[in-house]
Parts: C-alpha cells; structure tokens; sequence
C-alpha cells in the first residue's frame, strides 16, 4: 500500500519531475537491428583457421576441410574419427567451447561417416550476437554523443536491436545518415600484378568510377586512429580529414610508405575507395589527411565516424517515430483539456446525484489524482498522450467505487436503523464486489504493459497506477471522511441519493 | 424506492438481436477485413500542416502522386489545415528519403508547409507488433476466464466471456463496418474493454450470487432480473461517469485520441449492455440455482 510518507518525500526530493514522452515532448525513436550476417560469415572463416592450427598442433591428419555456406565440413581418416569426436564433445575442450551456464556446445557436431559437419549452435550464435550488440551499442552512443542531442536514450531490445530515443530531435536524418555507416576503415596498397588472384580485389572509385585492383592486405585500419578532424588545405582549398595514428600504425604507416612508393594507397571505408593518392614520400609521424572531394559538412561526418569507430555490422532502420514540438505541444494542450472538462463533467455529475455524497466522491477523487500524479513521478515513469487519457479514464472509473459502496449503504440505510452500523455493513459488503472487479482491469493493464509498446506502455502504467491509488483513497480517504459524517450525524435520517 | 423493471423479458429478444450484431460483424471482419494503419502493415505516415486558408487536398494529391511512391493515401486529419499521407515502403534506411520528401514538396507547393508527424514502421515490425497485439487480446481474455473461474462457478465463467466476445467482436466489426483505422492505441482500447466489461458483469454476478445464497425460492430467470434491478443505479452511474471522461477525450484530446476513445466509447455501450443482456441470460441457460453456489462453498 502507498503510505503517507512516500508521499511527503516528494517535497524533499525536488529532482523528480514527470518525464514526458516523445510524442508529447517531440522527439525522434529509432529501432535499429543490427545485420549479423557478415560477423557470423566472419566468425566461421576464423573458425576454420583455429581448427586446421589445433588439429596440426595435435598432429591428426585433416583429409579436407572446408566452409560449405555456414557448415563447416571437415573430413578425417576413419580411424581417427572416434579421437575427434571425443575432442568435439569434451566440456574442457578449447576447440568446441562448452558454455556451462547454457549448458551448450559453440558448435553442434554431426557425424556422417568420416566427415564432421560442424554448425554454429544457437548459443554459439546468441554469444557472437551479444558481442556484437554491446560492440554496437558502445559505438552508437559515441556516434549520438558527437552530435551533441538533449539526454539521447540507448538501449539493448533483444540480442539484435537497439532502441534509440532522441528527445527534442524533429530531424533525424543526420543521425540516421551517421549510423547507416559501418565507418569500416582500410588502408591498402595497389596490386602490383593486373590479374586478379585469391589476395587481391577489385574495388570502385567513388569520385571517378574508375575500378582499381587492391591487395587484400590492410595496412592500416580504422582501429589503428586515434583522431580525426576535417580541415581546410591550404595548397588547393580542399576540405580534408586529418588523422592521427596510434604507436603500431604509424610504425606499419612508415614501413608501407617508405617501400611502396610510386604505388597507389587506396584508403578504403565500406567497401568503396575514397581515393587513391600515389606516395611520394615516406610517410612518418603518424599523421596523414584525406581528401576525395568532401563538402566541409561530409568531411566533418567523416571526421566523427572515425573518431567514433567502426560498428561491428551494418545497422538497419527498422523503425522511425518522429513527432515535431508543434504537434508535441498541441497534444499537451489537448490532454489538459479534456483531462479538465472530463474531470469537471464528472464532478458535476456526481454533486448532482449524490450531493453531500459527491462531494466526498469529488473530495477523493481529487486526493486520488494527486495520489496518482506522484506516484507516477516517483517512478519516474513517462507520460504519454495515451497515459494522460488514462488519467482521464481512471477520472471516469474511479468514481466506481464510492457509487458502489453508496448503493450498498443506501440498502442498508433501510434495513437498519443504526447508522453506524449500516455504513460500516456498507463498507464491508462492497470490499469484495469492488476487489473483483478492480482486480480484472488489473489484470488487462498488465497484459498491455507487457505486449504494449512505446506510448501504449504509458497508458497501461497510468490504468494500473490509477485503479491501485482509488483502491487507497476510497477505502481510507472517504471511508474517513464519511465516517465523520455519520458520526455528527448518528441520530439524524441519512438520506443519500 | 424500489426499482423494478422486466430485464428478463427482453432476454429472448435482445439474444436474437445481439446474435445478428455478431454474424453482421463476423461478415465484416471476413469479407471486408480491418484498415489496419502503419502500425500493423508497415510503411510511412506523414503528418502534413499547410499553413494556408482551406488548402486544396487534391493538390497536394497530386503532388504526392508525382514522386513514384506507388500507391498512396491521403486524407484531411481534423483540422482543415492538417493532412495525413501514407504510403508502402519497405526499405527505411536511405537517411535523406524524407528530406528529398520535403524539397521535391517545396518546389511544387507555393503555400509554406511543415511535416508534424513522420512514422516508418518497416515490415518485420509491423508484424511483430500485429501478433503482440493479437497474442495480448487472446490473452487478457484467458486470464478474465481463469480469474472468474477461480472466484465463481464455471457457469459464471462462461456467461462472462461470451460477453466480452460479444463486446470485443461488435467493437471490430463497427470499425471494419466504417473502415476506422486499427493502430496500436485501438489495441490498448479493445484491452481497456476488456477489463470494464469484466468489471460490470462481476458486479452484476457478485450480486447474483448472494442472492442465490439468500433466496432458495426465486428462480434464476427472475433471481438475475432482481440481482439487475439492485445495482442499476450504479451500472448507469459508472456507465455515464466513465462516459462523461471519454466524451471529453473524443471532443478535445485531439485527433490522435479519435480512434481509441471511440472505441472506447463503443465498448463501455457494449459492455453495460452485455452485463445486463448477455451474461445473465446465459446463467438462466445453465439453469443455475443456490445448488451451484453452495457447492462452491463446501
């Protein structure tokens, strides 16, 4: 039960303040997945290479070994098959490692004869998604935080999501042009041979179009920066981003440079080239720029994704709400009002009917939407237009209780003479009825609570919070208030109606 | 003064009535199904304000249909000035689709103008949300069966659910019938139902079952019209209160409101009635008597 000491706190910690929700505020919401695809692909290659090295280090004789799609298939003499397959079920083994706390393998083995098919388990899989996830969430945030928005909301929704609430923001294009990008930095050089082969590439220009043939080797990567900026060359007046490199880049920076000149270094980010320069020099120091014709706003861009780092996996926008402050503040005014004229209608309504009555009903609901009010702002909780229609709704219901108890004392008004008696049988005939039937909207609230998204959510909050704050005051506010009514007036008729 | 109206007359006729409600709904929902919104169908709504006297909505109709955005919808959203357009669109990460939006709209449109409201919902959501919202209405209404099943008799049970499908189905097909849209907020009002529904039949039940416990010698066709009769005040009282706050959502909360207080409006008719009309005849079907009561107890 609410005790009336949560409720003086409220005085004395000034912070708490209900925070409005986005579509009242204004604000951006953004649902991302994250596409792990290629980190899974990823994980398989590596995968591969540990097996051939342990199973070399242990001297047993692979046949074949190879990535069928996301199978690994590893064939072995036949008489080996037993040894390795007691290698692949051992919990202490470092090759297929067993995860107690799922009580899993990282990969399900199949035996088919002399080949293993190897699959990553679906803890195996959750694991590398997790990893991904918190990698991903790390660098969102530092992403969100370089643009400077008002208190931006990060969270994890499942393995694969990132829910993201931008208040204040009524344009979230920039933000969402910023996490579209992997920022998946490379440095590489120009193959020396014109075939392709199985260590080089054919990557495109973005500028030119034109399609260069890249070792597959990088020389540097966007791991390796340790700053970014844009600036403006003052040779030709070019927007450029200068980097500056950590202790290991700038050394592998060096010896690149200073053997390869005359070549071309491709710097590479997602996969296109953003240009080409040929080296002329050896490049020590540590700190380079780029330039590929960017506009002052692109190179900063630019300059904030490196800064930030490379996410772990494309992110994809699955999900966009915006509301603008216009429409934001027009939905405040329109909750207001209602929530005033419904709760004047009902008031009215109830010092019509029940007169003295009423106005204890009124007195209550009163006390129960202050109640209300700081119980929501306790919890901080978030109000939404649909959570001030539930303020509004539980105006309307809440009156059910008292009307309940009335009837009840009015049947019992005459059948006993006693006053005190019939109140308080009124009282304790009603408790039941109004429990039951409390309790079924409860249980809907709930429900809505957990399968509700976004402002929904607020709603379902404000029905729960509203339907446990009349149980309060009716059963202790009025029941007080007309207790001392009856009690002035023990000997006179009551007539309530 | 005692009130005593002939509920229990009507019981045969108003069953027939409601009965034909839930096949005309039933029709509906089939043939014509729900004008489910971005929500549950995914794609893009935009809130548009033109700041203009009285603009034309074919213009900008046309404007829209310029864009190749395939098939789109576009309607005037409570205020004369205030337009809501939406159309499919699967892919959501082209960061600069709605800002090329804008400018293509500028160019065209000599009035000034402002996008109040942007929603991409892609398709993987809108049908994650469609069977949340599904899998809650299925499930609020097992847990209003199990929690009446524990308090009263199985009979009990029964009339109370029949009810709130009564309510719940009428309410759809009344949105079917007049293409309303069906959002997240109709979700969490079709749940709100629900809850006031089961409310006002445990308040009728709670009081047919003392009486049962009272009076062994009233029959339950009659012993449901006098449990009726007793709490009509407060089922008008509650009804009308609870209407009282909806009316003042549906007028002044704004347009977003519209479509869940209405539905809202719709269920507390419904469920008042379907207290009164549908759950107690079905206790005088089940022949119901202090017998099923009192084993209860034991």
């Amino acid at each position: 039960m609410v005790s009336s000491s949560n409720f003086l706190d409220l005085d004395l910690d000034k912070q708490k303040k209900i925070k409005l929700g986005l579509d009242l505020q204004g604000g951006s919401y953004l649902l991302l997945e994250l596409d792990n695809e290629p980190v899974i692909k990823q994980k398989l290659q590596s995968k591969l290479l540990e097996i051939k090295d342990y199973f070399k280090k242990n001297k047993i004789k692979i046949l074949s070994l190879k990535l069928d799609d996301k199978l690994i298939k590893l064939k072995v003499s036949k008489d080996d098959v037993e040894k390795i397959s007691e290698i692949f079920s051992d919990k202490e083994s470092t090759i297929n490692p067993y995860y107690f706390q799922y009580k899993a393998h990282q990969l399900d083995v199949k035996i088919n004869g002399d080949v293993f098919n190897l699959e990553l388990s679906k803890y195996g899989i959750i694991l590398i998604k997790n990893a991904s996830l918190d990698q991903a969430i790390e660098i969102v945030r530092k992403r969100v935080d370089e643009v400077g928005t008002n208190e931006p909301n990060i969270l994890k929704r499942g393995n694969d999501r990132i829910l993201l609430e931008l208040p204040g923001l009524d344009n979230p294009d920039r933000i969402k042009s910023l996490l579209g990008k992997t920022a998946d930095l490379a440095f590489r050089l120009e193959s020396k041979s014109s075939n392709e082969s199985f260590g080089t590439e054919k990557l495109k220009l973005i500028e030119t179009g034109e399609e260069l043939l890249l070792s597959k080797r990088v020389i540097i990567s966007g791991d390796n920066l340790i700053d970014a900026s844009p600036r403006m060359d003052s040779l030709n007046n070019q927007t450029v981003v200068s980097f500056t490199l950590d202790r290991v880049g700038s050394k592998r920076f060096a010896q690149a440079t200073k053997r390869n000149i005359g070549t071309r270094l491709a710097i590479v980010l997602d996969g296109q080239i953003i240009s080409a320069p040929v080296i002329r020099d050896v490049i020590a120091g540590g700190s380079g720029q780029i330039s590929g014709g960017f506009t002052f706003q692109s190179a900063t861009d630019l300059a904030l994704l490196l800064r930030s780092g490379a996410l772990p996996a494309p992110l994809n926008i699955i999900e966009e709400r915006t509301v603008g402050p216009d429409l934001g503040q027009d939905s405040i005014n329109a909750g207001i009002l209602s929530l005033i004229i419904g709760f004047l209608l009902v008031i009215g309504f109830m010092t019509l009917k029940y007169r003295i009555f009423g106005i204890i009903a009124n007195f209550t609901l009163i006390i129960n939407l202050i109640l209300l009010i700081s119980i929501l702002t306790l919890l901080e909780a978030t109000l939404t237009l649909p959570g001030i229609a539930g303020i509004i709704l539980t105006v309307g219901m809440a009156v059910d209780a008292n009307v309940l108890i009335f009837e009840r004392i009015k049947e019992e008004t005459s059948k006993e003479k006693n006053n005190l008696i019939a109140f308080d049988n009124g009282y304790s005939k009603s408790k039941i009825t109004i429990l039951d039937a409390n309790i079924t909207t409860i249980i809907a609230a709930i429900i809505l609570f957990i399968f509700g998204s976004g402002p929904v959510k607020g709603f379902s909050i404000t029905l729960c919070v509203g339907i446990l704050t009349t149980l309060f005051s009716v059963f202790y506010i009025a029941r007080l208030l007309t207790s001392i009514y009856v009690k002035i007036n023990k000997n006179k008729e009551i007539i309530i109606k | 003064m005692k009130k005593d109206y002939k509920f229990n007359q009507y019981y045969k006729s108003l069953n027939v009535f409601s009965i034909a409600l839930i096949l005309l709904s039933l029709i509906f929902l089939i043939f014509k199904g729900l004008n489910y919104g971005v929500d549950f169908k995914g794609g893009t709504l935009i809130e548009i304000r033109v700041e203009t006297e009285k603009p034309d909505i074919e213009v900008l109709r046309s404007n829209f249909n310029k864009m190749n955005l395939g098939k789109i919808s576009i309607k005037n959203f409570g205020s004369d000035n205030d337009f809501v357009v939406k159309f499919k669109r699967d892919e959501l990460n082209d960061p600069e689709f709605i800002e090329n939006l804008q400018r293509n709209l500028s160019q065209e449109l000599t009035q000034d103008f402002s996008f109040r409201r942007v929603e991409n919902v892609g398709p993987k959501v809108s049908s994650e949300l469609l069977k949340a919202g599904v899998t809650a209405i299925c499930l609020s209404l097992m847990a209003m069966l199990i929690y009446i099943w524990i308090r009263f008799e199985w009979q009990f049970s029964v009339g109370a659910i029949a009810a709130l499908f009564h309510d719940v189905i009428i309410t759809l097909g009344i949105f079917s019938a007049l293409s309303l849209e069906i959002n997240l907020s109709i979700v969490a009002a079709v749940l709100t139902i629900v809850g006031y529904s089961m409310n006002d039949t445990v308040v009728i039940y709670d009081r047919v079952r003392e009486n049962l416990k009272k009076y062994s010698d009233i029959k339950i066709f009659d012993l449901t019209n006098l449990s009726i009769n007793e709490t009509l005040s407060r089922t008008i009282i509650t009804s009308s209160t609870t209407l009282l706050a909806l009316i003042s959502i549906f007028l002044f909360g704004g347009e977003i409101l519209k479509g869940f207080s209405l539905a809202m409006i719709l269920g507390v008719i419904l469920g008042t009635y379907s207290s009164i009309f549908i759950a107690n005849p079905l206790l005088v079907f089940f022949k119901v008597s202090q017998k099923t009561v009192l084993k209860e107890d034991n």
